[in-house]
């Protein structure tokens, strides 16, 4: 009854193809980016913003470009963490030996050496699949967490290893207040998922699902597997890389290579699970339950006046958070955003839902 | 069922309407404990989190707050991460009347992330004996405190002792050091002090990684077993430090010429390597595992009232001391602070003062119960480390004993390095340096 598209008619080649082609998904999302550009910095404390909305919406980010990697291209990466340190340290070497240069462009440039590495790194996915791939991409994250860790020159010779990034402006605008930041990152990740969607629903997308589905059968109706697997590495490292530089300037402000290690890696394929594999919706969904659930089981016996020793709290954030994925895998193998499509069906039928 | 809900629910509105009603007391003050009791980390961290706690405790039982205020603490678990560390002092930084005292981030990663938010927020950084070494220039880092001494003074100190065991630091001409170290800030922070001082003594340095969190070092040792170094430095962490004694005797590398900073030199350390870490050397930044006054007080007034945060045979190990020893530096900062401005809740601005003007001498130490565990601290705004004395303790297969007197880091080599790499940071962030007045 709400949601149904009965007298929505497409009168035009352009209506029918548009991103939303539903009145009241489109109502949906303008409502959502209301809430995040508007409703959120007036009402968000510091807490919210610093601690939860800028680690969500960078991770989000870095979720939705894995997801084109291993939910649309199907092809398996344990290097996530080692891209991001790509974008990290290419971003803060621009910075800092072209100091004139703006850090918003020095990210998107980072985002291109990210691109050029996971490419390069992509190779070995023309002639391995699956675990073997995975395997391959792991080789890529420990030896990019080694390079930045041994060669000095990407810390600049910093002697602890750990490097500090420099103030983030744009046009006199410094982003130093946590709701700048949060609107930065906001900013980036709405346009990087609109570029995704459009990416995705495109020729070639429907080239990297095909090779996902049945690479053979790809490649016999005419698509080039060199072309979709590497554009989708491409592509893929281009957000990760990205969302490393923001999660390096933006989020940590100073860091060390162990803050991109393997269980960023980890973390972001988790993600992507959760969330559901070749969804964008699921990028987002997936991030949101993996950075902000430990928080919340971490906090949640204070908020209820439960007395428990902090070893305890640890201890049984780590249990009931892995009891929990372990739990929406089985009742939701597809994830989050197949839960979402579900319900979305059940409302088109509602108040009939069968 | 029913009732059981029923009156949970009471329960519930009822302590929600006593908290309500219970009146705001304004003479508190909030101290944030970021503590590692889970996790790789968590055989140290957790002595380390009892001993700062316990003395919070003591001080609110034993003399009920000080000066009258009370102080309050919430703990944080940040696992030894970084950005766990950075959600905590988010979640820490406002609560209590105003606002969070100090940070002991436990963690030189941590001490970098926060070093950046501290200075914004006008809250202290306390890194005693840890964090960035530079940080000791307090013209240019004015948040951040690394009292008792830097890695860098520790690298000194032990490059003093080695020398000494040799005849002589001229006598190190030609000998072979090796660092074997926590590949991460941590673990890389000595290399500088320690290059400068093979410079200049010309005795060769080599350090050898050791990926965290240090459980996997054939590799390494194999490297230490080829190159036969006269000493062996150890800057480990956690379960770091006693695989590596362990695979110092597969070996057969002597313990004795091994020396650990001071985080590898406690009891969870050598005590998982059993009779291999006899002979085994650390530096202690100040204590070992001393007793003194405090202890009988912290167990007469908190244990035996059943408040005690761990066990009661635990209390005086190297690292509840360390914890301890924390905790006394951030009260008697208060303390000193309160001189000032006055026995009420203190903001972390008017902490830092207290911190940059503490002034603990031998009368203040003893009647704190710490004579002859604490050297007389004095902090300035030019010195931010207050103290540069430091000991040798040995594990001797069932306790630490000091096998040297005391020796100080030298400021001739020290402050130079100091001061060139705070001008560097500050040249980096367009800082002026200069003491902050109030």
């Amino acid at each position: 009854m709400i949601y149904r598209e009965s007298g929505q008619f497409k009168t035009s080649y352009v209506a029918d193809q548009a991103v939303f082609p539903i009145a009241q998904d489109r109502w949906f999302i303008a409502a959502w980016l209301l809430v995040g550009f508007v409703l959120v910095p007036l009402i968000a404390n510091e807490y919210m913003l610093r601690a939860i909305l800028i680690p969500f919406a960078i991770m989000a980010l870095a979720a939705l470009g894995l997801n084109i990697l291993v939910g649309y291209c199907g092809q398996l990466s344990l290097g996530t963490g080692g891209f991001m340190a790509v974008g990290a340290y290419a971003a803060y070497n621009l910075c800092i030996r072209i100091p004139e240069l703006n850090p918003i462009i020095a990210f998107v440039i980072a985002g291109g050496f990210a691109t050029l590495v996971g490419i390069l790194f992509g190779i070995p996915s023309l002639r391995i699949k699956g675990y073997y791939l995975a395997v391959a991409t792991l080789a890529s994250q420990f030896f990019l967490e080694w390079l930045f860790n041994r060669v000095q020159w990407f810390t600049n010779y910093a002697p602890s290893g750990s490097v500090s990034a420099p103030p983030v402006t744009l046009f006199g605008l410094t982003f130093d207040t946590p709701v700048l930041k949060y609107l930065l990152c906001l900013a980036i990740l709405v346009v990087f998922a609109l570029v995704a969607k459009n990416l995705v629903r495109g020729r070639i997308g429907r080239a990297w699902m095909a090779t996902r589905d049945m690479d053979v059968a790809a490649e016999i109706i005419g698509i080039r597997p060199m072309y979709a697997k590497l554009s989708a590495f491409a592509v893929s490292s281009f957000f990760v890389g990205v969302a490393g530089a923001l999660w390096a300037f933006i989020h940590l402000g100073s860091w060390e290579p162990a803050a991109f290690d393997i269980n960023r890696s980890f973390n972001i394929l988790f993600m992507v699970i959760i969330g559901g594999l070749g969804s964008i919706v699921g990028g987002f969904l997936g991030a949101a339950f993996i950075t902000t659930l430990p928080l919340i089981l971490n906090q949640a016996p204070q908020w209820f006046g439960i007395a428990l020793s902090t070893a305890m709290i640890s201890h049984l954030e780590f249990m009931i958070f892995g009891a929990l994925i372990l739990f929406f895998l089985i009742v939701e193998p597809l994830g989050l955003a197949r839960l979402w499509r579900i319900g979305k069906e059940k409302l088109r039928l509602w108040p009939f839902p069968h | 069922m029913k009732s059981f809900w029923t009156r949970s629910v009471a329960a519930l509105t009822l302590a929600g309407a006593l908290a309500a009603a219970m009146p705001v007391q304004a003479n508190e003050q909030f101290i944030p404990v970021l503590v590692y009791r889970s996790g790789p980390y968590a055989p140290n961290g957790i002595h380390w989190a009892n001993g700062y706690v316990d003395y919070l405790n003591l001080i609110n039982a034993r003399d009920g707050g000080i000066n009258g205020v009370k102080l309050t603490y919430e703990e944080c678990e940040t696992g030894y991460a970084t950005d766990r560390g950075v959600e905590c002092y988010e979640r820490l930084k406002g609560k209590g009347p105003t606002g969070a005292t100090v940070f002991n981030p436990a963690s030189t990663g941590i001490t970098y992330a926060l070093t950046e938010k501290a200075s914004v927020d006008k809250i202290p950084i306390i890194t005693m004996g840890y964090g960035r070494s530079e940080s000791a220039d307090g013209r240019v880092f004015p948040w951040n405190f690394p009292l008792l001494g830097t890695y860098w003074t520790a690298a000194d100190v032990l490059i003093q002792h080695v020398g000494k065991l040799s005849g002589g630091v001229e006598q190190l001409r030609g000998k072979k050091i090796a660092l074997v170290y926590h590949d991460s800030p941590f673990g890389k922070e000595p290399i500088p002090l320690l290059q400068e001082r093979a410079k200049r003594h010309g005795f060769n340095l080599v350090t050898i990684p050791v990926t965290h969190p240090g459980v996997e070092q054939k590799a390494a040792w194999l490297q230490v077993r080829q190159q036969r170094p006269d000493y062996v430095l150890l800057w480990g962490w956690g379960v770091m430090n006693s695989t590596a004694i362990k695979e110092a005797a597969a070996v057969n590398y002597p313990r004795e010429k091994m020396f650990g900073v001071w985080w590898a030199g406690a009891e969870p350390d050598v005590l998982p390597a059993g009779a291999s870490a006899k002979g085994y050397n650390a530096i202690a930044l100040q204590h070992s595992a001393d007793k003194g006054a405090i202890h009988q007080d912290i167990l007469k007034h908190v244990y035996d009232k059943g408040k005690g945060a761990g066990k009661k045979e635990d209390v005086g190990n190297v690292l509840y001391n360390r914890g301890l020893i924390n905790a006394l530096l951030v009260v008697e900062s208060i303390r000193t602070a309160q001189g000032k401005y006055g026995k009420k809740s203190l903001t972390g601005e008017q902490v830092r003062w207290g911190i940059e003007n503490l002034n603990l001498d031998q009368a203040r130490i003893k009647a704190a119960g710490f004579y002859g565990i604490l050297q007389p601290v004095k902090v300035s705004c030019n010195d931010h480390e207050g103290v540069r004395h430091a000991r040798i303790h040995q594990w001797d297969g069932a306790k630490w004993s000091f096998v040297s007197g005391w020796l100080e880091g030298d400021n001739s080599i020290l402050r130079p390095m100091v001061e060139g790499a705070a001008a560097k940071y500050a040249k980096e962030k367009n800082l002026t340096p200069g003491c902050m007045k109030g």
